[in-house]
């Protein structure tokens, strides 16, 4: 009924603390370039600001793609209360326990997705290092292994 | 039937990101790929919750009930479109910005 209201009210929060730590990192910049301890691993570390904005992106465009499919389904109207189930308090009641439940659900599923992506991000280098390291290790023999065979 | 289109959306749109890295990064596929991989996870919340409620995951069964949401889901496509437009228009009229006042 109005469940893309609660993952588009974090999209504001998200973007409002992405303005902020943009603002913190033109105040103080060089922090963002730090480079991973391995000296290998060369790629610089992603921002946060990097990071929120794959989150914001993920919930504003959601949010903006479900309130096409309630307009769609008449239960978002562009004149007041906009909300048609606003109208009757009966159907309030059940649009805020869908808020409640299906809203925060939608909130959290993106969120834990998103936290999904930045531990992969974070830990790509790391990954890319060990491999390289194990293709190092297992080349040599496996020359060794061919020239043998010949 | 939305939640199938969107989703397969967002799985083109990412490929196409990785496939082509410069030309992803310079187009900002990426914002769209977030865009319809955002909204695929919020419709598989519905769906979980529709089957919750003993409906199915997605409507597959009624004709005119498909029709209606692969409708919808050509629409939720082409939105996702103009809101990548916007972004990249406004990014462009950033970066042309930035640009000019480094100058």
């Amino acid at each position: 009924m109005a469940c893309f209201i609660v993952p588009g009210s974090e999209a504001i929060v998200a973007s409002i603390v992405k303005r902020l730590i943009a603002d913190k990192q033109v105040a103080s910049p060089g922090q963002d370039t730090t480079k991973t301890e391995d000296t290998r691993a060369t790629q610089p570390k992603l921002s946060l600001k990097t990071k929120l904005s794959w989150l914001t992106g993920m919930l504003w465009g959601g949010a903006l793609l479900l309130a096409l499919e309630h307009v769609w389904h008449g239960e978002v109207v562009f004149y007041p209360p906009f909300l048609t189930a606003m109208a009757d308090p009966a159907d309030t009641a059940v649009m805020l326990q869908e808020m409640g439940t299906v809203g925060v659900g939608m909130a959290v599923l993106v969120t834990v997705a998103w936290l999904v992506m930045v531990l992969v991000a974070d830990n790509l280098p790391a990954l890319r290092n060990a491999l390289a390291k194990r293709q190092n290790a297992t080349s040599p023999t496996n020359e060794a292994a061919s020239g043998e065979g010949a | 039937m939305t939640l199938i289109i969107t989703a397969a959306a967002a799985l083109v749109v990412t490929a196409l990101r990785f496939f082509l890295p410069k030309q992803g990064a310079r187009l900002h596929l990426g914002a769209l790929a977030l865009m319809y991989a955002g909204a695929s996870l919020m419709w598989c919340v519905d769906g979980i919750a529709s089957l919750v409620e003993g409906e199915s995951f997605v409507e597959l069964a009624d004709a005119s009930a498909m029709a209606d949401d692969a409708l919808l889901g050509a629409y939720v496509i082409g939105l996702g479109l103009l809101a990548w437009l916007v972004v990249l228009v406004f990014k462009r009229i950033t970066t042309r910005r930035t640009a000019g006042e480094a100058h």
